[in-house]
């Protein structure tokens, strides 16, 4: 067997306490959706990946669930073997059929409709999509269970077509997809329950 | 239960490791790893940990697979400077050993150390264990008790 030419990179050092915040802040921002958890990891991950997604996917990904990687982390191949190894997890190249997703940036996220929507007696089986962004902004508005009134909340940089995607995302309530962003060193959520509002 | 060797030398060496490792005592590890000389640089890729598995068995080699019962194992991975990764699956839960034996895969993948680890690690080991079985096996052996069956007559 000769030797792997690309070196695999370490996990969490301290894989409970680290997972255990890393999850209390997922909690967090899911629960208040639009509210900017900060979150500091400790990973150096393969380049493709950031440290926060990597710290998101090492904590909620294993080996029962299947995992879809975006454009430019599906190729990755250290992306790849650094997910395997450490999570367990079964890649999937549907993202239907996917529990969770990895999008490398705000840009590359597809129509939500292309992941797993859940069905009317198990909505929870749909796609948590965890997308890699370089910060927020207070460009969309935001209403809903979580939320005290109204937010303003949107992801830097992001398309016109977010607005119109997550428009129609919430129209499939109760199913549809939660999504999960993943910036330097904070992460916000918006789950399927978030309604955009125009102000 | 005998484990097929695989028919390629470096994982069959390997194996042969693995065993002699699991087989030995962690003093004899810490021992071979002092004599070792230096080291490559290496780190955790998997600190150890302790969890548990299930064993499965069958009732007499076949029937119906079912639950044994769980069985601690601890297990770790470490990653050499030069990229080779070593890892290390034992019964019970010595974190150290399972750390030791892992550094020890790692370096069995460079070909110009493993006749250190044979010397210092191997050898001695199968050498300690056939000993301990010889000696298992003489004071059975001294135990054995002959027995004859007496033949009645009709009925």
């Amino acid at each position: 067997m000769q030797a792997q030419a690309l070196v695999l990179a370490p996990g969490f050092d301290d894989p409970v306490h680290e997972s255990q915040s890393v999850f209390r802040a997922a909690m967090t921002a899911l629960s208040r959706p639009g509210m900017i958890v900060p979150l500091h990891v400790d990973l150096l991950p393969p380049t493709m990946l950031t440290p926060t997604a990597a710290a998101l996917a090492l904590t909620l990904v294993d080996f029962e669930t299947k995992l879809y990687l975006g454009a430019g982390l599906d190729d990755a191949d250290d992306v790849q073997r650094y997910l395997s190894f450490h999570t367990g997890a079964t890649m999937t190249a549907a993202p239907g059929h996917a529990d969770f997703a990895l999008v490398a940036d705000i840009e590359a996220l597809p129509p939500l409709g292309v992941f797993a929507q859940g069905n009317l007696e198990y909505p929870d089986r749909s796609t948590t999509v965890i997308v890699q962004v370089q910060g927020f902004d207070h460009s969309l508005h935001f209403e809903g269970p979580g939320i005290d009134g109204r937010i303003a909340f949107g992801i830097s940089g992001a398309p016109a077509r977010l607005a119109v995607d997550l428009e129609d995302n919430r129209a499939r309530f109760p199913l549809g997809v939660d999504l999960v962003f993943a910036a330097p060193h904070a992460i916000a959520a918006l789950p399927r329950s978030s309604r955009l509002v125009k102000v | 239960m005998t484990v097929q060797s695989s028919p390629d030398p470096v994982i069959a060496y390997r194996q042969r490791l693995m065993a002699a490792c699991t087989a030995a005592k962690t003093a004899e590890l810490l021992d071979a790893l002092a004599d070792f000389g230096p080291l490559p640089p290496y780190r955790d890729l998997r600190a150890p940990e302790c969890g548990l598995v299930m064993l499965r068995g069958k009732i007499g080699g076949d029937g119906a697979a079912f639950n044994v019962g769980e069985a601690t194992v601890v297990r770790a991975a470490v990653v050499l400077g030069s990229g080779e990764v070593g890892h290390a699956y034992q019964l019970g839960r010595d974190t150290e050993k399972a750390r030791v034996s892992a550094l020890f895969d790692a370096i069995a993948q460079k070909p110009n150390s493993r006749h250190r680890l044979t010397d210092l690690v191997i050898r001695p080991v199968e050498e300690r264990v056939e000993a301990q079985r010889r000696v298992n096996r003489e004071q059975v052996a001294s135990t054995r008790v002959d027995f004859f069956t007496m033949v009645r007559g009709e009925d």
